[in-house]
């Protein structure tokens, strides 16, 4: 007999067709899943009423995948084959990952992504975390008594596209149907029924395992839209473990540990930070294999001082994103946090002191990303009646634009749109019979496409031959709601077209892109100094090509004085153009453009008596 | 005539409706569907209707449309635990045959 559970009115579904849905909270330290389960979001525990599973997969020399509390054992014992906080190399590359050296890893550098060699072969981050979605899978399978229709993945809001994509492919390749990437901020607002709250500006801030998110939200009628994100994607509760860890090895005056020494003593070191949130002073006792004896105490001031600037990190994000948002701390109507990391006393504290009032913390930390997941898994996969549908807006975290002559980006979607989005802009072509163009693909704040992170590049073919600037290349910018970007170009007149869809090349770190948004601040007018250049070059090449063609043609229309001028102008255009005085090049534009007023006259009445010569007046159509 | 629940179900409910936040009951129903021609429908009442049966029972309102009275009089809602999964469960009088999963039922 299978059990039931209680539906909305009127949305019982058939027998064999419940649409069953899940949000999971794929995290660097523990992962989640829940779902609806009678109207009410709730984890899904393990057989041992564990809602947690932890984020590690252990590969065993016999062919078996430990994952989760199981494999917890083995990061002391195996520690190569014990793949922790994996979500750090999702989408990465081996020179973004941090600490590497501190990390018991034998990495691959492959392309695109950094690669783990086990003792059951290479593994990818995806690869990875498709063993710990397996895992979640079944539990909620198991649970609910049927295939799965979908689930909804969270994400921190600052994952670049290439992360997305690697988060989209784990999924895939755990047999799970996407439903959506939804931001973990936005998922922990859900759950804290903010959406049925009143409606103002919150904050969410999420201190995770490995990574940091601060989110700006807006609630009106119902709707969310995410005003402003910002963050560290390798900033979290593992740096703390490493602090903690750094002080024991500084105060115990040990030689260097062994790989299994480093990482038995990292583990006492999280279980002591833990048990901080608790006591005021906590024991840490270990043994090493050379029989060395460790035994310290840590208080919690000692805590508190040699992690201040770590929660001084989370603040400069925090400011920046509220300027982003051009609000005030005090214009915050609640403050909510996510994330095993905000238990901490000190953490609290200071996120009270700087919005002026208490956090949001009777949810637990750890689950509330799960359980809005699954409020909007529940939604998507049409459980609830669509009077009771929301929408959720999520911001881009970057601009994105295109490469424009002379190097200069064009921006297309500027940063904080919401999405999903689809923006079209039209270009033309430089030169005359131009039949192809190259698109470059560019995210970033910046003016030079050099500051900027590439993204892909394609090509359109089969532009009918015109003359520079005639043809009307469409191109349109589409982000889905998961973030994910397709390009497409369209030449008007032929309709050919060409399109991609952002695979980016892997491997922007967080350090990046917040470097990449402070220098577009910093370099304001710098970049507008060179964009000026930019262009006063782009301008200097188009005058001396058409001066060139139109020399080629009609030359014997000027005197020999005359042509001698016209040279020397056009080398001065040529020398000024390779150099960076913007000035010069400007008043040399200005200069030739004069000079050359004449020759431009003088061609258009030969032109015009061409067309005229042979023709009566009275034919003459106007 | 009547429909009842147990104790152990009562509790379900009535902690899924204040969690809910709303609504006054469960509905207990059948549509003709599924692979043994009738389906039993649960779902949270947020208005009875006028025709609705209403049995009061440990505590809980318990909503029959008077359709689908005959197919479940008698009917026992209980709460059960099998391994991970957890939900509720007809006990019917009434059914002759149902399907390997219950969901359907002919009487």
């Amino acid at each position: 007999m299978a059990l039931l559970q209680i539906a909305e009115p009127g949305m019982s579904t058939e027998p064999h067709q419940h649409r069953l849905a899940v949000g999971i909270d794929l995290g660097t330290t523990n992962s989640l899943v829940a779902t609806v389960r009678n109207g009410i979001a709730v984890c899904i525990n393990d057989e041992q009423g564990r809602a947690l599973l932890p984020s590690i997969v252990h590969y065993k020399p016999e062919g078996a995948v430990d994952v989760g509390w199981q494999a917890q054992g083995a990061q002391a014992q195996d520690p190569r084959n014990a793949i922790v906080s994996v979500k750090r190399f999702m989408g990465r590359g081996l020179r973004d990952v941090a600490h590497v050296e501190s990390m018991p890893y034998d990495f691959v550098d492959a392309e695109g992504m950094v690669r783990l060699r086990t003792v059951q072969g290479i593994k990818s981050p995806v690869e990875i975390s498709a063993d710990i979605l397996k895992v979640l899978r079944t539990r909620a399978e198991a649970s609910l008594g049927g295939e799965l229709t979908g689930a909804v993945i969270t994400v921190p809001a600052y994952f670049d596209d290439a992360q997305r994509q690697a988060t989209k492919d784990a999924a895939r390749l755990a047999g799970l149907n996407v439903l959506r990437l939804l931001n973990e901020p936005t998922a922990a607002a859900i759950a804290y029924g903010l959406d049925n709250g009143a409606e103002g500006v919150y904050a969410v801030f999420d201190l995770g395992g490995g990574t940091f998110d601060i989110s700006i939200l807006r609630l009106s009628r119902g709707v969310f839209e995410v005003l402003a994100t910002n963050g560290n994607a390798a900033l979290g509760g593992d740096d703390f473990d490493h602090r903690l860890f750094c002080w024991v090895l500084d105060n115990a005056k040990i030689a260097p540990p062994s790989v299994e020494d480093a990482r038995m003593l990292l583990m006492k070191s999280r279980s002591a930070k833990e048990q901080l949130s608790a006591n005021t002073e906590v024991p840490i006792f270990a043994k090493l294999q050379s029989g060395e004896r460790i035994e310290l105490a840590i208080t919690r001031d000692a805590f508190v001082d040699i992690t201040q600037n770590l929660v001084g990190k989370t603040l400069a994000p925090t400011r920046k994103a509220l300027r982003d948002a051009g609000l005030e701390p005090k214009d915050v109507k609640g403050v909510v946090m996510v994330g095993g990391a905000t238990r901490m006393p000190h953490i609290q504290r200071a996120i009270g002191d700087f919005f002026g009032q208490e956090p949001l913390t009777n949810l637990d930390p750890d689950k509330v990303v799960a359980l809005g997941a699954a409020i909007q898994a529940n939604v998507l996969a049409g459980n609830r009646k669509a009077e009771d549908d929301w929408l959720l807006l999520d911001v881009i975290p970057l601009s994105l634009g295109l490469e424009t002559m002379g190097g200069l980006t064009e921006k297309v979607i500027t940063r904080n749109s919401t999405i999903p989005i689809a923006k079209a802009q039209e270009f033309t072509t430089y030169k005359d019979g131009q039949t192809a163009m190259a698109f470059h693909v560019v995210q970033g704040e910046r003016e030079l496409v050099s500051d900027c992170r590439s993204l892909a590049r394609f090509e359109l073919r089969g532009i009918p031959p015109m003359v520079a600037g005639a043809a009307r290349i469409r191109v349109t910018f589409q982000v889905d709601a998961d973030g994910l970007l397709s390009v497409a170009a369209r030449e008007m007149s032929s309709g050919v077209e060409a399109s991609v869809t952002v695979k980016p090349s892997y491997g922007l770190t967080d350090d990046e892109i917040a470097g990449m948004l402070r220098s577009g601040a910093d370099h304001a007018r710098e970049d507008m100094e060179a964009r000026k250049l930019r262009e006063y070059q782009v301008e200097a090449g188009r005058l001396i090509d058409a001066t060139e063609a139109a020399l080629a043609e009609d030359a014997r229309l000027l005197a020999a004085d005359e042509r001698t001028a016209i040279d020397r102008m056009l080398a001065r255009l040529r020398t000024l153009a390779a150099g960076s005085d913007a000035a010069a090049l400007s008043a040399a534009i200005a200069e030739a453009n004069h000079a050359t007023t004449d020759f431009a006259a003088r061609r258009m009445d030969q032109s015009v008596r061409r067309a005229l010569a042979g023709q009566k007046l009275d034919e003459l159509k106007v | 005539m009547a429909v009842t629940i147990t104790e152990r179900a009562a509790k379900h409910v009535s902690n899924f409706l204040a969690k809910r936040g709303k609504g006054v009951g469960v509905r207990l129903g059948v549509r003709t569907s599924g692979c043994s021609g009738m389906a039993y429908k649960l779902e949270f009442v947020d208005a009875i209707d006028q025709d609705d049966l209403v049995f009061e029972c440990n505590g809980v309102k318990v909503v029959v449309d008077p359709k689908s009275l005959p197919y479940i009089d008698g009917t026992e809602l209980d709460f059960a635990r099998e391994g991970l999964n957890e939900g509720f469960k007809f006990n019917n009088p009434n059914v002759k045959n149902q399907c390997g999963c219950g969901e359907s039922f002919n009487v």
